[in-house]
C-alpha cells in the first residue's frame, strides 16, 4: 500500500515537472545536423513551403554557396515561443555556425510563421555589406509585401535574390576569378612535384648505378630523400584537395558543399513583421 | 652512494612539481584572461556602434520640427555620461562595472523613451533614413546583448579558474581576481514611463 502511494506521489511529481517545463517554455535551438550531406539551406520545420519550392529555394542557395562560399540558410518555425526573434536568430546561426570559419561568411534568415515576424542576421564577415539599416530595408520593401500577400515562397525568393545583389558588390567577382584560377594552378603544381620526385629517382637510380658513393655524395641524397618525402606528402594532399573540389558540385538536393563551415555571429541583424 | 643525495632529489621533485603546477596555472590563466579582455572588447564596440548611432538619431530627430526639446537633451545628456565611463579590461572591478551599467543602463531608457515619443511624429516614421538608423540601433542592442551573453560564458571557465581550491592560492599570488558577471542593464526591468505632455516644448 505505501509503495502504491509512493508510485503515485511520484508519478505526480513527474506530471507537475513536465508541466513546470513547458510554463518556462523557451524555444530550444534544434540540434545541428550531424551529417554534412543534412546541411542544407532550407530548414522548413512547419511545411509551410510546398516540396517544389522548397526544392527550388534550396537548390538556387545551394549553387550560390558553391559559387560565392556564402552560406544562406532559411529556417522556417510556427512560433519563437515568446523569445526576442532578434536575438533568436544570431544565436541558432552561431551554434550552427552557418558560413565560413574564415570569411564569417554566413546569412541565416529566421521566419516565425504565427509570431508573423522574420529576421535576417549576416554574419561578421557580411555585416559590412548587408548593414541593418539595408537588410531592414529589403524586408520593408520586399519580402514583407509577398508575405501579406500570403505568398512566403517569393518573398523569401526576392528577398534572397536582393541579398545577392548587395553581396555581389564586393564578393562574386573576385571569388569566382580566384577559384577558376586557383584550382588548375594547383594541380599544376601536383604535377610539377610529381615530375621532380620522377626526375629525382631516376638521377638516384643512375648514380647508384655509377658506383663508387662516397660519404660526401650521400649525405646530400638523404637530404634530398627527406625533400622528396615531406614534397610527397604535401603533393598528396594538394591532390586530394583538388580533385575533392572538383568533384563537388552539387547539381541538385544534397548539402552544402563542406557542411557548415562554423562561421561567428555578432548578434547584429534586422527584420520586421507583417 | 650518498646519504644526503635522497632527500635532495625528493625536494627537487617536489619543487619541480610545484613549479609545473604554477607555470600550468599561470598560462591557462593568462589565456582565458585572454579570451575575457576579448569578449570584453566586443561589449565595448557595440556600445561605442550604439554611441555613435544615436549621435545620428538624434541629428536626424532634430530635423523634425518641433521635436520636443527635453527629449532630446536627456538622450544627449545620458550619451556623454556613457562615453565618458570606460572600462580596463585586465582589472574590471565590480563597482567600475556597475558604474558601466548604470550609464549605459541610463542611456538605453533615455534612448527608448525619444523612441516612445517618436510615434507621435508622422513624418519622422515615415522618412526613411529614420527607419534605417532605427533597424540599425535594434540591431546594435542585439549585438549587445549577445557581447555581454559571451562575456558572461568566457568569465565562467576563467572564475572557474581562479576560484576552485588548490588554484585560489596560486590565484592570491599572482593577483588573478575573479572578476564579475554582467547584471541585466540597470533600468532594462522597469518599464517605459510615457508622459503624454504635449505642452512641454
Amino acid at each position: 500500500m505505501q509503495k502504491l502511494k509512493n508510485t503515485w506521489l511520484f508519478l505526480c511529481y513527474c506530471i507537475i515537472f513536465c508541466f513546470s517545463q513547458f510554463a518556462t517554455a523557451q524555444f530550444d535551438i534544434p540540434a545541428k545536423p550531424e551529417s554534412k550531406e543534412s546541411q542544407t539551406s532550407v530548414y522548413d520545420y512547419i511545411n509551410l513551403l510546398s516540396p517544389t519550392e522548397k526544392s527550388a529555394l534550396e537548390t538556387k542557395l545551394i549553387k550560390y554557396s558553391d559559387t560565392t562560399s556564402t552560406q544562406i540558410v532559411v529556417a522556417i518555425i510556427a512560433t519563437t515561443k515568446g523569445e526576442n526573434i532578434g536575438l533568436l536568430a544570431p544565436k541558432w546561426a552561431q551554434k550552427w555556425g552557418v558560413g565560413q570559419a574564415k570569411e564569417d561568411n554566413g546569412v541565416f534568415i529566421l521566419l516565425a510563421k504565427d509570431d508573423r515576424k522574420i529576421w535576417i542576421s549576416p554574419g561578421y564577415g557580411v555585416e559590412s555589406q548587408l548593414t541593418a539599416g539595408v537588410v531592414g530595408e529589403i524586408t520593408r520593401n520586399v519580402i514583407i509585401p509577398e508575405f501579406k500577400t500570403g505568398s512566403f515562397y517569393s518573398g523569401l525568393d526576392k528577398g534572397s535574390d536582393a541579398i545577392f545583389q548587395l553581396l555581389m558588390g564586393e564578393y562574386q567577382g573576385t571569388r569566382q576569378a580566384n577559384k577558376t584560377n586557383d584550382f588548375p594552378a594547383e594541380k599544376i603544381i601536383f604535377m610539377i612535384f610529381i615530375f621532380i620526385i620522377f626526375v629525382i629517382a631516376i638521377s638516384k637510380n643512375n648514380r647508384g648505378g655509377g658506383g663508387g658513393g662516397n660519404g660526401n655524395n650521400r649525405r646530400p641524397t638523404s637530404i634530398l630523400d627527406a625533400i622528396i618525402l615531406s614534397n610527397m606528402g604535401r603533393g598528396s594532399y594538394g591532390g586530394g584537395f583538388g580533385s575533392s573540389s572538383g568533384g563537388g558540385s552539387f547539381g541538385g538536393g544534397g548539402g552544402f558543399g563542406g557542411g557548415f563551415g562554423g562561421g561567428g555571429f555578432s548578434g547584429g541583424g534586422a527584420g520586421g513583421s507583417w | 652512494m650518498k646519504k644526503w643525495l635522497i632527500p635532495v632529489i625528493i625536494i627537487a621533485v617536489i619543487v619541480m612539481g610545484f613549479y609545473k603546477w604554477g607555470v600550468g596555472f599561470n598560462n591557462s590563466a593568462v589565456r582565458l584572461n585572454e579570451n575575457v579582455g576579448e569578449a570584453w572588447g566586443n561589449v565595448q564596440t557595440s556600445y561605442q556602434r550604439r554611441n555613435d548611432l544615436i549621435g545620428n538619431l538624434v541629428k536626424t530627430v532634430q530635423g523634425a520640427a518641433d521635436f520636443e526639446r527635453s527629449t532630446l537633451t536627456d538622450v544627449i545628456e545620458a550619451r556623454a555620461k556613457a562615453t565618458s565611463t570606460t572600462i580596463n579590461p585586465e582589472n574590471i572591478t565590480p563597482e567600475q562595472l556597475k558604474q558601466f551599467n548604470e550609464a549605459q543602463g541610463g542611456l538605453s531608457s533615455a534612448l527608448s523613451r525619444l523612441l516612445v515619443s517618436v510615434e507621435r511624429y508622422p513624418d519622422l516614421k515615415a522618412n526613411q533614413n529614420f527607419l534605417k538608423l532605427q533597424d540599425e540601433l535594434t540591431s546594435t542592442e542585439n549585438t549587445i546583448q549577445t557581447a555581454r551573453v559571451r562575456y558572461n560564458e568566457t568569465i565562467k571557465p576563467y572564475n572557474n579558474h581562479v576560484k576552485t581550491f588548490p588554484n585560489s592560492i596560486l590565484a592570491g599570488l599572482f593577483n588573478f581576481d575573479a572578476k564579475p558577471y554582467f547584471d541585466a542593464e540597470a533600468g532594462a526591468e522597469k518599464p517605459v514611463d510615457v508622459e503624454f505632455d504635449f505642452n512641454k516644448k
